[in-house]
């Protein structure tokens, strides 16, 4: 991705950003008065701020980045991590799951746990929680540093303290600057208003991407053409192997492919690991349990806001495809269009390699496919042979000036970096002032992904492993106080965490796949704990256990059929079957899913055997308002029908599956 | 909490609302993109949303800030 040239009127729409988010902090600081202020927002702040806040706290920029990616990859598919992935889990957490999370006053997921289990399931729960956090916002400043670095025309270069301080540096460090002065002045609710104002900006700075994108694209029914095109012949745009060919409707329709099979759909699914694995068990582990998104919801006023919060957020989740995956879809079908001249991006290459590749194509003769061979290798990437010995015979014809043999040399390039789809629509698309304003609402987002999970990681710290464990009994001040102290801590792990991110890419993958065991087992956890009373905290610890080894055994002995040789031989340990290959998968989804429901049904039937098999340490009036047999129903006659949960979420749900049959 | 959201995300819509208009104004061969002049079309949908927030915010009836 070349440097964008940005005008005076980009920077001042970044810098008004930064001080309206800074503004609002310092605006904040004078409410925060107790630790409850600072860290769960003294339950005070309304139903709409929460709602959205709650959305938002989950559409991190990587999201925004990977999902536009997947829309070019996969197509209107992708749409399963929102209509089956995510609304459904956001209605059941609103209907069932808050009552208990509110109505106990727990002020963490972890203390929840704590008073239905027992204290080594929450010191678990706790602990996991936090490295997680603290890893993902490090990988959220690295990607902001690097998009910075790549993006912006400066080079910098300087010495503070003998230290050599380049562009990377300074970006990561000023960003998480701004990040650490806002949370640290208005605490949560400072999070949670930023989270709100980069909604806007999200929903703003995109969509006139995507109307333009579309108009240009020559509307919906043209685009959808355009698709079909793609799907039967995917190889043409580097999107699949040679002789990989769909249906017509592969990247136009959301279920039709996939109920006809993992080798019909790109996504390599099955609609099984679509509904369980990835609507049940992945989608209800991440939104039920998940504290980021959960202490939004119990920031707010009363029972009946918590409980509408996620209601909320269900509306604009659903609509978001449009701004964050049809962008994708616009992307490949636009590359699909001769006369666009647009293609996805290819992997960034050197201007070294490119300089080298260019002296190659001007000496080399007509036909020669040993110099079609060395361009390839000059380039570092895989490139397409008839178009490379196309444009060597066109310079040996009539010679090609420099420029032109490297745009035929980027043309050539038979890769796609997906990521790059999302800026490289907003080049073709934003002029200045708009370029600022879209470029903004994706440093908002990165920077309110770091704020949220720092957020989460000082209360998850202060009350459930200092208060809990360090030093119990003190006073609230000192509380306050520690919350403030470690969101500096938390701010400084993350970026030694963003260091290592931009050292190891690998280490990254890895961290995340182990979350990724983590993650899938703890909704089944979470189910037994609130609907069975017989649930023992022992058996519920173990259970979890069982669960993650489950997932890391599962990966361990299974892997995708393309990651082994002729020979039989795993190629990549990372994408699993390093202790041997049992099963294969047409796919890495297809992988993950399976691993999840795997996970799930083995922490599921561990938790309930033990359960049977040990002595209840609870009686049925300690686990009053934790249990949903043994809690009184909430009351909700007397309010308008569009504030009962049960009412609204029935509505949300038939909505959703209105969508689905649209888009069948 | 003190502060009412409304005000600060109405004052930055306008203001960006406004620079986007004041931008296309002067720049207009620059701002076209796909038949129309985004910046100026947008900056009048961002000014008009601003100033709605503003609205809100006044009808809500909380001080703005004064830090």
């Amino acid at each position: 991705m070349q440097p964008i040239h940005l005008a005076w009127v980009d920077y001042t729409i970044l810098i008004a950003y930064v001080a309206f988010v800074l503004g609002i902090g310092w605006v904040l600081a004078r409410y925060m008065k107790t630790s409850s202020d600072f860290l769960i927002s003294g339950h005070n702040i309304p139903t709409w701020v929460t709602g959205l806040a709650f959305m938002a706290a989950n559409l991190g920029a990587l999201e925004l980045v990977g999902m536009a990616a997947s829309g070019a990859k996969y197509g209107i598919a992708q749409i399963h991590f929102y209509w089956i992935g995510a609304i459904p889990a956001m209605v059941f957490l609103a209907i069932f799951m808050m009552p208990f999370y509110y109505g106990s006053k727990a002020r963490s997921v972890p203390e929840f746990l704590k008073m239905r289990f027992n204290e080594p399931v929450r010191a678990l729960n706790a602990l996991l929680f936090a490295v997680m956090t603290v890893f993902a916002s490090g990988i959220s400043m690295d990607a902001l540093a690097r998009l910075l670095t790549n993006l912006l025309p400066w080079k910098l270069d300087t010495n503070i303290l003998g230290m050599n301080f380049g562009s990377y540096d300074i970006y990561l460090w000023i960003c998480s600057g701004v990040v650490l002065l806002y949370v640290l002045k208005g605490g949560l609710t400072s999070a949670i208003y930023t989270e709100v104002l980069q909604f806007f900006m999200i929903v703003l700075g995109f969509a006139p991407v995507v109307y333009l994108g579309l108009q240009d694209a020559g509307g919906w029914h043209t685009m959808n053409h355009a698709l079909q095109g793609v799907a039967t012949n995917p190889a043409a745009f580097y999107l699949q192997p040679a002789g990989v060919h769909y249906a017509p409707d592969a990247w136009s329709s959301a279920w039709t492919p996939v109920l006809a099979g993992p080798a019909a759909n790109p996504l390599g699914v099955d609609w099984f690991a679509v509904v369980f694995g990835l609507g049940f068990v992945l989608s209800f582990g991440y939104w039920c349990t998940n504290f980021l998104v959960v202490q939004r919801a119990m920031a707010a006023r009363n029972m009946t806001a918590a409980r509408n919060t996620p209601l909320i957020a269900t509306v604009p989740k659903m609509l978001f495809p449009l701004l964050v995956i049809l962008p994708g879809m616009i992307a490949i079908a636009l590359a699909s269009m001769p006369n666009k001249n647009y293609r996805i991006p290819p992997p960034i290459v050197s201007q070294a390699n490119y300089d080298k590749a260019v002296d190659l194509v001007k000496n080399a003769n007509p036909a020669d496919d040993a110099a079609v061979k060395a361009v390839g290798v000059a380039l570092g990437v895989t490139v397409d042979p008839a178009k490379v010995t196309k444009l060597i015979a066109g310079n040996a014809a009539t010679k090609l000036s420099d420029d032109q043999i490297h745009e035929g040399l980027y043309n050539s390039i038979a890769e796609n970096d997906y990521n790059s789809v999302i800026l490289s629509l907003l080049k073709k698309y934003c002029p200045p002032g708009l370029m600022g304003l879209a470029l903004t609402a994706l440093l908002a987002s990165f920077m309110s992904g770091m704020a949220g999970n720092v957020t989460a990681f000082n209360t998850i710290w202060t009350y459930d492993l200092y208060q809990a464990y360090f030093a119990p009994n003190k006073s609230d001040a000192h509380y306050f106080w520690m919350g403030k102290f470690i969101t500096v801590v938390g701010i400084l792990i993350s970026i030694c965490c963003a260091y290592v991110a931009k050292q190891y890419n690998n280490a990254m993958d890895i961290i995340q796949l182990v979350f990724g065991f983590v993650n899938a087992p703890v909704f089944a956890t979470f189910l037994l704990g609130m609907f069975w009373k017989r649930t023992t905290g022992v058996a519920a610890f173990i259970g979890l256990f069982s669960g993650i080894a489950a997932s890391t055994v599962f990966h361990a002995l299974t892997t995708t059929t393309g990651n082994v040789d002729a020979a039989g031989h795993v190629i990549n340990h990372m994408k699993g079957g390093y202790l041997g290959v049992v099963s294969k998968f047409p796919s890495e989804m297809a992988q993950n899913f399976w691993l999840a429901i795997f996970a799930f049904a083995a922490c599921f039937l561990v938790t309930v055997f033990l359960s049977l098999a040990t002595r209840r340490t609870k009686t049925d009036e300690q686990l009053k308002g934790l249990v949903y047999s043994l809690t009184p129903k909430t009351v909700d006659h007397n309010q308008p029908w569009y504030q009962r949960p049960p009412i609204v979420g029935t509505v949300l749900i038939i909505a959703c599956i209105i969508l689905n049959i649209i888009f069948w | 909490m003190g502060l009412d959201i409304r005000w600060p995300i109405g004052l930055m819509f306008s203001l960006i609302g406004v620079l986007l208009i004041g931008y296309g104004a002067v720049n207009s061969s620059d701002s076209m993109r796909v038949g129309v002049n985004i910046n100026i079309v947008w900056g009048v949908l961002l000014l008009v949303f601003g100033v709605l927030m503003l609205v809100g915010a006044v009808r809500g009836g909380k001080k703005p800030p004064t830090a």
